[in-house]
């Protein structure tokens, strides 16, 4: 579980999030929804180490926990971007290979080997060998998704996940963040679709601007 | 005139001076681009005073003519007690001036990465230098593989500058030669030969440049 204490982050003095108190559930779906410029992607940043915060504490199943210092493989906050930031020179297999590859030391083929179950998962097993401009924005999404995992990440974040995608896309999607709940992922989604984070979510942040 | 005989007799003459033409070329690709590579880091770095020097240094070698740089340096500054050897003179302005230029290409190369591919190697637990060099340098690379070509290209061509502080390359081989003997003929054959060089220098680019194409 991850808890959230009287968090504070501004920029240039303006605060963006005021004394936030939150926690996230292990296995759960976490929404968080509200209008834009109410600082849901922030929020998100700091979760993830992107941003550093001016007061407040993380703990990360009971023990503080700094994400923006954190090196440690075993306590990973995994992100899928809303533009998924996929690497554009790397094939879908080496996205997702990368970082166990560069970080957590692993061999190749053992890398191959691991994610194998990932991808099928995701069903990606026939586009491995592509490159990121050969897939649809759902595909991409998907690869984003695997790459993530890849790093067996405590929690898994998403930034407006139905944003980039045709409107047809959205039961896919949230079938598939079910599906990875059912696998015992716990996910933290950033939307303002309230139909989408209904059905998906099993406890929902609203966020307001601060005044 | 153009008779085998005549051109197998200048031939060496003019091989002669294409291959000084070639080390001119050759040293100056190594060390502007090494050189450019550190200015362009300068370029892009927080620190300003050090950005700001850089940016003045790119400012004033693509804003006077190379000509001027190079009569600078060796007629110039002997004025002042520095003496350059001919050939040392000829390539220390050719890297100067080529490095401000490379510089600047590898600056736009790098500021036109997408920021975000730093935070997804980040968010993955990648290093700074991990993520420069899996995901953000073979993206710059193929960025400014066609601008770094053209100036490859402009630097056979202006290779020939060296004329003026009398260092004996292809071209005053071919002026040699055509003064001697009253003919444009080795005008011709010079003129080929850059073709040729440039003609090579196109060649080795595309094959580059295609090995990047397998992504965009
Ligand atoms: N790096 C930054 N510097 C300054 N202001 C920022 C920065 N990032 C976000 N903001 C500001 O924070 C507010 C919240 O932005 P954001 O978190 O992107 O909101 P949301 O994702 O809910 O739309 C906005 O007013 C935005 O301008
Ligand atoms: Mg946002």
């Amino acid at each position: 579980m991850l808890e959230l204490k009287n968090v504070v982050k501004s920029f240039n003095g303006k605060t963006i999030i005021n004394n936030l108190n939150l926690k996230i559930q292990d296995g759960k779906i976490l929404t968080i929804v509200g209008p834009s410029g109410a600082g849901k992607t922030t929020l998100l940043r700091c979760i993830s180490g992107l941003e550093k915060i001016d007061s407040g504490e993380f703990l990360l199943d009971g023990q503080p926990f700094d994400p923006y210092e954190s090196r440690d493989n075993e306590s990973v906050i995994g992100v899928v971007f809303q533009d998924f930031q996929l690497f554009p020179n790397l094939s879908v297999i080496d996205n997702i290979t990368l970082a166990p590859i560069n970080v957590l030391h692993q061999k190749e083929t053992e890398a191959k080997e691991r994610v194998q179950n990932i991808i099928e998962r995701l069903d990606l097993t026939k586009f491995v060998e592509q490159y990121p401009y050969q897939l649809s924005g759902g595909q991409k999404q998907r690869v984003a998704i695997a790459r993530a995992l890849a790093m067996n990440p405590s929690i898994l974040c998403y930034d407006e996940p139905t944003s980039a995608l045709d409107p047809e896309l959205r039961n896919e999607v949230s079938k598939l963040i079910l599906d990875l709940k059912e696998n015992g992922i716990t996910q933290v989604i950033i939307t303002h679709d309230i139909e989408f984070a209904d059905k998906v979510a099993d406890d929902t942040l609203t966020v307001k601007p601060v005044d | 005139m153009f008779n085998i005989n005549y051109i197998s007799e200048i031939i060496p003459s003019l091989l002669s001076g294409a291959s000084m033409t070639l080390q001119v070329f050759c040293w100056t690709i190594v060390g502007s681009l090494i050189l450019g590579v550190f200015l362009a880091l300068g370029l892009v770095s927080k620190f300003k005073p050090f950005q700001a020097i850089i940016s003045a240094y790119v400012w004033l070698m693509r804003g006077t003519p190379l000509l001027l740089q190079l009569i600078f340096i060796f007629y110039g500054l002997p004025t002042v007690g520095i003496v350059f050897p001919r050939y040392e003179a000829a390539l220390l302005a050719f890297i100067l001036n080529y490095a401000a230029y490379f510089a600047e290409i590898f600056r736009g190369g790098l500021q036109s990465v997408d920021k975000g591919q730093y935070e997804a190697g980040r968010v993955l637990q990648m290093t700074y230098w991990q993520t420069t060099k899996k995901v953000i340098l073979p993206q710059v690379a193929k960025i400014v593989l066609p601008s770094i070509g053209n100036e490859v290209i402009n630097l056979v061509k202006d290779s020939s500058l060296v004329y003026v502080i009398g260092i004996g390359d292809l071209l005053r081989a071919g002026n040699v030669a055509a003064a001697r003997d009253v003919t444009l003929v080795p005008f011709i054959l010079v003129g080929i030969m850059y073709l040729i060089l440039t003609g090579i220098c196109t060649f080795l680019l595309r094959k580059v440049e295609k090995h990047y194409s397998y992504f965009k």
